[in-house]
């Protein structure tokens, strides 16, 4: 069965350049935290190198070059590791990656580099200042006036807080930059319900006639169709339980008569799923979207 | 009303298309376990294809079918796909050349009276600076502090001053390169900082020019009143002009994010919020080239070189070649 779209998130609607809507769901604030997480050990591991480097040059005469080369690596690792990553792998970094995430342009167009560019330049005044702040004030602000560093204070704890604040969850970086962070599923496509084939085959050799009238299938709406493909999907073993009982109720309700067939309640539910489905979007297709069932039940005459 | 085979148009619409879109879907798992080189040329023109058939698809499905895990495959397939055609995915080399060629140029062109204004920031502390401290040197100590001056003053003798500028102490050669690196990370940072900080409506990176502005003019007083003047101004400008450009095209980008958050003008807040921002980042982006520029001609060239005329015969060279730059590269393109 597909991956079920889980509204926990929220989704916003782009539209590409072709006129197309797609709604992306957007990230769990949860799974950028994980994703920055894993990033920040990456780039920490990563600094090792430099920190290799520079700590070998003591001492020795020509060690300047080698000082020098850790600082640029450190500088590179510290400050380019997202942009290169987002810009290379289409707005996914290995943490991006890892938690299933992705940035993308708010607006439905090109991911451009100087957006990326934008977006992580801010996350040192989001993120590690406030840390900073917090920590070791005066390794912060060479400012001698107290009140302006207080005030730089808030304000700084203010931006750390602003995905939480606003429903796009976008960070300063975000805003700037014109991006957003969205969930990047997957979804499998199961057999088609619809169609004939895959009923005979499960079946067995002998399809009994199970009709419909069109007054009986108009009983059920849109909502009562999604929901029977993900009965008949269904694999667990309180499945035929459930198509007893589903079956029951719909018989009372549309007042079905075998006519004399046997018929189990799988094979009734699985030829009243195509027959619905093909009185629905007939419907559709004309105009008349009915998304509920109606109430009552039809009388046997 | 209906036989034992129900033959529903989506079921024909997905059996007719479902091919293309499985292999629209293995193009996109291969891009997305590697990246958009793991495709080759023949993968890479097909792409945009099938990308365009399965939105259209998806268009259809959506008016005619019922099916919602089908609607839900195509909808998360060409969100896959979307991602991949419209991701960024020039190379490197044509990136570069039509950011520095053209881009920054013209963002420059574009902010340029936030330009004007973070070059008059600048010149007005540096301004300030140099006239309060040549009348009462001790005020150097209140402009700059410890770790910028080391050990530079006005108690120091003027010879050890003259030193200063023409030696570096007893660096050499291989250490030049450490402290020119380290001092290209430092300027990047601020620089960054002063960009970042603009979200605050732009009053941190008012404060922060201005201060800069202080800590030059009081050396440069400091360095006057010595009789070295001149000598001074060879050691700043060589990389400074490059430098003190790149600090104002930071706080510039600063000052115009600064502005779109007070000033928001006709569009909504948010828009021009975002317009700005990558303007402004562009610019930024640009300065830590120039950044790196500095300090190379800082690091490399200023201790090999200590002839006073050759010296400010770069800074003439720098100040034209960017000027130029900036003019010619921008003009070419349509505005």
């Amino acid at each position: 069965m597909s991956a079920a779209a889980t509204t926990h998130g929220g989704s916003r609607a782009i539209e590409t350049p072709e006129g197309v809507v797609l709604s992306f769901q957007l990230a769990a604030l949860g799974s950028r935290l994980s994703a920055l997480v894993v990033d920040g050990l990456l780039i920490g591991v990563g600094m090792l190198v430099p920190a290799a480097l520079i700590l070998s040059a003591r001492g020795r005469s020509g060690g300047g070059w080698l000082v020098a080369l850790g600082t640029m690596l450190i500088f590179l690792l510290r400050h380019f590791y997202f942009v290169w990553f987002e810009l290379n792998q289409q707005g996914r970094t290995p943490g991006k990656r890892l938690t299933g995430i992705r940035v993308i342009d708010a607006r439905g167009g090109q991911l451009r580099a100087e957006a990326v560019f934008v977006r992580n330049v801010t996350r040192d005044v989001e993120l590690l200042l406030p840390l900073f702040v917090l920590v070791a004030p005066s390794l912060v602000a060479a400012e001698k006036l107290g009140v302006a560093r207080a005030l730089s204070s808030l304000w700084l704890l203010a931006f750390g807080l602003l995905p939480l604040l606003n429903r796009d969850r976008m960070r300063v970086g975000d805003l700037l930059a014109g991006t957003l962070v969205v969930r990047n599923p997957r979804a499998t496509l199961s057999a088609d319900l619809g169609a004939a084939a895959a009923a005979s085959r499960s079946e067995g050799p002998v399809q009994p006639a199970v009709r419909f009238t069109r007054e009986q299938l108009d009983m059920y709406g849109i909502r009562e169709l999604h929901v029977l493909a993900d009965l008949l999907r269904r694999r667990d073993e309180n499945v035929a339980r459930d198509l007893a009982t589903v079956a029951e109720q719909v018989r009372r309700k549309i007042a079905w008569d075998p006519a004399g067939q046997d018929v189990t309640p799988r094979q009734f539910l699985r030829a009243l799923y195509p027959a619905l489905r093909a009185h629905l979007e007939h419907k559709m297709v004309l105009g008349e979207r009915q998304e509920h069932k109606k109430a009552g039940r039809l009388q046997r005459d | 009303m209906s036989g034992s085979t129900i033959r529903l148009k989506s079921v024909e619409f997905r059996r007719h298309r479902e091919p293309s879109w499985r292999q629209l879907e293995a193009l996109v798992a291969k891009v997305e376990s590697g990246s958009m080189q793991a495709l080759d040329a023949d993968e890479l023109s097909r792409l945009p294809q099938l990308y365009r058939a399965t939105i259209s698809s998806l268009s259809v499905a959506r008016a005619i079918s019922l099916d919602r895990d089908l609607l839900e495959y195509l909808e998360t397939l060409c969100g896959r796909a979307y991602v991949c055609v419209y991701g960024p995915r020039r190379h490197v080399w044509d990136a570069l050349k039509e950011f520095f060629g053209r881009r920054f140029p013209l963002a420059i062109r574009r902010a340029r009276t936030h330009v004007a204004a973070a070059a008059l920031l600048l010149g007005l502390g540096a301004a300030t600076g140099f006239t309060l401290t040549m009348v009462e040197p001790e005020r150097f100590y209140a402009f700059v502090d410890e770790g910028m001056a080391q050990g530079r003053g006005p108690h120091e003798t003027t010879e050890k001053l003259r030193e200063a500028l023409y030696s570096e102490g007893t660096r050499r050669g291989s250490d030049l390169t450490a402290f020119a690196t380290f001092l290209l990370s430092h300027n990047a940072r601020i620089g960054m900082l002063c960009f970042a900080l603009g979200v605050v409506a732009g009053v941190p990176v008012v404060y922060l020019l201005f201060s800069n502005g202080l800590v030059l003019g009081a050396f440069a007083a400091l360095y006057q009143q010595r009789g070295l003047g001149v000598e001074f101004w060879g050691w700043i400008l060589p990389h400074g002009v490059t430098e003190l450009l790149a600090v104002v095209l930071c706080a510039a980008a600063g000052l115009m994010v600064g502005e779109s958050v007070v000033f928001p003008g006709p569009s909504t807040r948010m828009a021009n919020l975002v317009r700005r921002g990558r303007e402004a980042g562009i610019m930024v982006l640009g300065a830590v080239a120039m950044f790196f520029v500095a300090a190379i001609i800082e690091g490399v060239f200023r201790q090999q070189v200590h002839d006073l005329a050759a010296r400010y015969g770069l800074v003439a060279a720098s100040a034209a070649l960017w000027s130029l730059y900036v003019v010619l590269a921008s003009r070419e393109s349509a505005e």
